[in-house]
């Protein structure tokens, strides 16, 4: 039975692809993508997943998980399957998945496609799976744990510096993101600002007024944040209220740093957890509503399959279709921040071994088919229109006029009458140049809502994105940085022991100001910078993000080989090595380029050279000498990415020869067998029954 | 009869989506814990309001999102 299912989800599937590769020259319908996705996932769940939880990781469902054998009822707590990958996928899906693929989107949907399904099926699902059933073995230590106890002290120190860069990096690209989807809109900015006392109002409310009844605190939240939406659209019309709202990009760059600071350094009750209650309903909401949206309204793809800028001179950012699609999508493919979440949390939820497979392969398909759902709400768009939303006055000039005769010219036609047509449709005074990925996204959402459910609502729609994307991203962007507070506060505790107690104030303060320096910085870079700032930050952020996948992959392999099983360490070494690849080569061409679109130093040195020969304008001269260094500042960083990539393969290396030559290596620091007891989980607070006799 | 029937099976479907929604927010995992403290601690439990507190803030002491 299991066989023919197999095979006519095959033979679809294979339908499906070959109808993407013969369309190549008409538009083709988004169903033949979600088709193929919905195949290929089932296959590769069914198949190769399956194969990989039973044969290489051999999971073992006798085997009492660290949930069962430290039950407390508080962290370890077993839980019922489906609701610990609930958790699990709210706590893996941010917004990486939705920004990546609507960047990548310049080279034409088939690339993003193809790398979306084929990195997640063999490289992304099986890292977060490994990672997750490593972790459950080993009590639900963190990655850097094992890193350490696995291969060795420089392992796990990579993996500490390695997870407190990309934090920094990571915030600064999102904070980016959303100035960039508020700026001189006062209807977003407004929503935003609202959406801060609706989680202040929920945080109170689940503390004082009824503490733990978080269902109903989050109904109460999100009735707010829509009422949010609404009264945005209120202000936006109202003309003395709407200046209060009118504010420019570095200002709002301001209000983040300082939402961040004050987030981080707050009691958590006030506002990040309802916050993150909010945007987790949001998200799980949104994801399943757009799916059904796209199911029913099944839109046609208007992106090429290949556009030209394949060759490296992409509007959104430099550098050819390898390696830099790989390095653009990764959330959505291979993320190397699952494996944080992976290791530590969830594993303390795992009731038995036989769930790793729906819980960490499970839930990164579902992430890979919400970064398929963003890649066709940004293809579905006139490819004239993506272009002349998602590109920096720096490259197509700062008038509207100038804007659709570069787009128009590089074959994408476009009118201003078009613009300004979209923008009176979703509210907005002008779509021209908002970098970043979320205002593109959300004209996408916003026309596959409107199309779907009534298109008299197109503004509210397209707000109702916004505030879906600013939501979830100030709460990464909180949390973010308060987990990047505690890291620094534990590396400044070797230097002084009071600064790693993490309650104590002055580290508190101290500790959160550098993190928020740190993010801060590159924020108010991107933001002064005339092309954007997203073309430089995201591909340094995918190239952090796949290096911490490179040493999640090494400690994997590592263990493989460990455990005597390096006949399987290829299910592991394979990904590892193609991210090594894809890493190392986007690294070397940042570096070495001699192209200033691609190469950092060469942009540095192309700029210096302008500056020196007074062919600037007087803005521009400004903030050029800041633009320079920060170029500099990210070639070093590139830099030293990959000589933390290379450091922790070679460790990992190093190990591996050992144990194949017969030497003594780390020990395995598996928890012993222990038998698990039979049981079964029941919903709604029953005890988890003894069952058998 | 066969009208409580539906009843019966609409009020179970109910239940069910109430007691789903529970766990995936976590609303649940109070009245869990309280019952897991009956069959295995001794002593007084922790009240709701302080149960919350330190889930809370053992919650965001790790990396509980992501990009």
């Amino acid at each position: 039975m299991n066989k023919i299912a197999g095979v006519l989800l095959a033979m679809v599937g294979a339908v499906a692809l070959a109808g993407i590769a013969l369309h190549r020259q008409e538009p083709i319908n988004a169903l033949w993508i979600v088709t193929a996705a919905v195949c290929i996932y089932a296959l590769g769940y069914r198949f190769y997943g399956a194969w990989v939880a039973a044969r290489v990781l051999v999971v073992d469902p006798s085997r009492a998980t660290p949930a069962e054998r430290y039950d407390n009822g508080r962290d370890f707590v077993p839980t019922h399957r489906w609701v610990a990958f609930g958790h699990h996928f709210a706590a893996i899906a941010g917004p990486g998945p939705l920004v990546g693929p609507t960047l990548a989107a310049q080279f034409g949907y088939l690339p993003g496609t193809l790398w979306i399904l084929v990195g997640s099926v063999l490289g992304g699902c099986v890292q977060d799976m490994t990672i997750l059933l490593l972790s459950t073995r080993r009590d639900g230590r963190s990655l850097g744990q094992m890193a350490r106890e696995e291969l060795g002290p420089l392992g796990g120190f990579a993996a500490l510096i390695g997870t407190l860069l990309i934090m920094v990096l990571l915030i600064a690209v999102l904070g980016l993101v959303v100035v960039n989807a508020m700026k001189d809109s006062p209807w977003s900015t407004a929503t935003v600002f609202a959406t801060v006392p609706v989680a202040v109002l929920v945080g109170l409310h689940m503390r004082r007024l009824r503490p733990g009844r978080i269902l109903e605190g989050s109904a109460l939240g999100l009735a707010l944040v829509l009422l949010a939406v609404w009264g945005g659209g209120w202000v936006d019309a109202h003309p003395a209220l709407r200046g209060f709202f009118d504010w420019s990009s570095l200002p709002l760059a301001g209000f983040v740093i300082g939402y961040g600071w004050i987030a981080a350094i707050l009691p958590v009750w006030l506002l990040l957890a309802p916050r993150d209650y909010l945007s987790t309903f949001l998200k799980l909401g949104t994801v399943a509503l757009l799916a059904i949206a796209i199911l029913l309204l099944h839109p046609q793809i208007k992106m090429p399959a290949l556009t030209s800028f394949i060759d490296g001179h992409g509007p959104l950012f430099g550098g050819r279709i390898f390696p830099f699609v790989f390095i653009t999508i990764a959330c959505g493919a291979v993320s190397g921040f699952h494996a944080l979440v992976a290791s530590g949390t969830t594993p303390k939820l795992i009731a038995s071994e036989a769930d790793v497979r729906l819980i960490g392969y499970g839930s990164m398909m579902l992430e890979s088919f919400v970064a398929i759902m963003a890649l066709i709400a940004a293809t579905l768009l006139d490819p004239g229109v993506y272009f002349a939303i998602n590109t920096g006055a720096g490259v197509v000039g700062s008038t509207a006029a100038a804007a659709v005769q570069t787009i128009s010219g590089w074959g994408f036609p476009v009118t201003v009458q078009q613009m300004q047509t979209l923008a009176h449709e979703m509210g907005e005074a002008t779509l021209f140049a908002r970098t970043g990925g979320a205002p593109s996204l959300a004209v996408g959402m916003a026309s596959i809502f409107g199309n779907t459910f009534g298109r008299g609502l197109l503004s509210v729609w397209y707000h109702f994105a916004i505030m879906f994307e600013a939501v979830f991203i100030l709460s990464t962007l909180d949390a973010g940085t308060r987990v990047g507070r505690f890291m620094l506060q534990d590396l400044l505790g070797h230097l002084y022991a009071p600064l790693g107690r993490t309650s104590w104030y002055p580290s508190v303060l101290v500790s959160s100001t550098l993190v928020v320096a740190g993010w801060g910085y590159f924020l108010y870079i991107g933001v002064i910078d005339p092309n954007g700032g997203v073309n430089i930050l995201w591909p340094l952020f995918g190239i952090a993000n796949q290096m911490l996948a490179a040493i999640a992959l090494s400690v994997a392999t590592g263990i493989l080989v460990k455990s005597g099983r390096a006949r399987h360490a290829w299910v592991t070494g394979v990904p590892l090595a193609w991210l090594a690849l894809v890493t190392t080569v986007a690294a070397w061409q940042k570096l070495a380029s001699p192209d200033p679109h691609i190469g950092l130093p060469a942009a540095a040195s192309a700029l210096a050279a302008k500056l020196a020969a007074g062919a600037l304008s007087a803005p521009a001269a400004a903030v050029a000498p800041q633009l320079i260094f920060n170029q500099r500042l990210d070639a070093w960083l590139t830099g030293i990415f990959t000589v933390i990539l290379w450091l922790v393969i070679l460790d990992m290396a190093r190990v591996c020869a050992r144990k194949l030559r017969g030497l003594p290596v780390p020990a395995c620091a598996e928890s012993p067998y222990q038998a698990a007891r039979p049981q079964v989980l029941v919903l709604g607070g029953q005890v988890p029954q003894e069952g058998g006799t | 009869m066969r009208r409580s029937g539906v009843g019966r099976a609409l009020r179970r479907a109910l239940n069910s989506a109430r007691g789903w929604l529970r766990g995936f927010s976590g609303d649940d995992a109070y009245d869990r814990y309280l019952t897991h403290h009956a069959h295995a601690h001794s002593g007084p439990p922790l009240s709701r309001p302080a149960f919350y507190r330190e889930r809370e803030e053992r919650k965001w002491s790790g990396i509980t999102r992501c990009c």
